[in-house]
């Protein structure tokens, strides 16, 4: 196990910097690192935590803390979770007054502008790579569009069409 | 025009993040904004739009990227740490604590199974968010290209993110700006 803690701090710490575009983008890389480069956990595993992070309030990445705690207890948790958000904190605080003195500047619009496409195919990929572990039958998977379509309407609170789909589980309709 | 209320203190910072963390269920950044521009008025609505401009610019989750940026706007590197850690302290708490139940009770038939909805639910949040992000993209076709290219390196092939980002960035940089001319 010796080696587990610096091994969850160079991963989260690499995703931290590469985080464009927020959390989402990274999501993918992340089940990558902890379920294929690292024998940690099945991808099933992965999206269990990442659905638990979702039902808890906060920033959404608290799935690193989940994970780091899966992985190595309570240390893995902080660790995780500080290299997740240690590196990029860092960053904003040495930018933070850099910016004002940008803000006006049309290259920052042309980066970010961009930058969107990949983004967009980032946040996909993550959808893709979740999906497929969590369509564990056709009426998974049919779970999955109703509540996509649920919280693209926006009518009820996603917390709620979380907790009903959990509902919908739990009385045997999916799996 | 109300008057200008008092810079926070570094307690201020902490308590007011507390709050953003506790609440934030399914995104923190609208409670984030309640907070700073409607509630305490640390920031106009102008000046938070300029400093969010930043924190989406630069890696990292955005609202944590935005508490360290205010907190060190009022207290440099204390309040940077009080604000992150207000923001930060309540979730990973409650975060663990549902870890622990679901190491405990997660083996039991009903819990699995209210788990595999929870799972295909958070997929599906995923895959509403991503089609946001996309929306943009309609009148774009370079654009589409370039976001179904990001995805078949990511998804399908599973390249390192480094590497994706490293030849798609700037491609997409590029293309983006010659295809606006």
């Amino acid at each position: 196990m010796s080696g587990t803690l610096p091994a969850l701090a160079a991963i989260f710490a690499q995703l931290s910097l590469l985080a464009f575009g927020g959390g989402n983008t990274i999501l993918p890389e992340m089940q990558r690192q902890v379920t294929q480069v690292h024998p940690w956990m099945t991808p099933q595993e992965f999206a269990a935590l990442y659905a638990l992070a979702q039902a808890a309030p906060g920033p959404n990445m608290l799935v690193s803390t989940l994970i780091g705690w899966r992985v190595a207890g309570f240390g893995g948790a902080l660790v995780a979770t500080g290299a997740l958000t240690g590196p990029s904190s860092v960053l904003t605080f040495f930018s933070a007054h850099l910016w004002h003195k940008f803000r006006d500047r049309p290259w920052r619009r042309t980066i970010q502008a961009g930058l969107m496409p990949v983004t967009a195919g980032l946040v996909m990929a993550g959808a893709v790579v979740l999906a497929r572990s969590t369509s564990v039958d056709w009426r998974a998977a049919a779970l999955t569009l109703v509540a996509t379509l649920l919280f693209l309407s926006e009518r009820l609170h996603p917390m709620l069409v979380l907790a009903l789909a959990a509902v919908a589980g739990a009385l045997g309709l999916v799996g | 025009m109300l008057p200008q209320p008092p810079p926070p203190t570094r307690r201020d910072l902490f308590l007011g993040f507390l709050g953003v963390g506790v609440c934030g269920f399914g995104g923190v950044l609208p409670w984030a904004r309640r907070m700073i521009v409607d509630q305490r008025r640390w920031l106009s609505a102008t000046e938070f739009t300029d400093l969010l401009g930043l924190c989406q610019f630069l890696p990292g989750p955005n609202v944590i990227n935005l508490s360290v940026a205010l907190g060190s706007r009022f207290h440099g590197v204390s309040g940077a740490a009080s604000a992150f850690c207000g923001l930060m302290f309540a979730p990973m708490a409650i975060v663990i604590a549902l870890g622990a139940l679901y190491a405990q009770y997660g083996g039991h038939p009903t819990v699995r199974h209210a788990f595999l909805g929870l799972a295909a639910a958070a997929s599906g949040l995923v895959l509403a968010t991503a089609l946001k992000i996309s929306a943009p993209l309609r009148t774009n076709p370079v654009g589409i290209g370039i976001a179904a290219v990001t995805l078949a390196a990511i998804a399908v092939v599973r390249l390192p993110l480094p590497i994706v980002l490293l030849v798609m960035a700037p491609l997409s940089i590029f293309v983006t700006t010659r295809a606006g001319r």
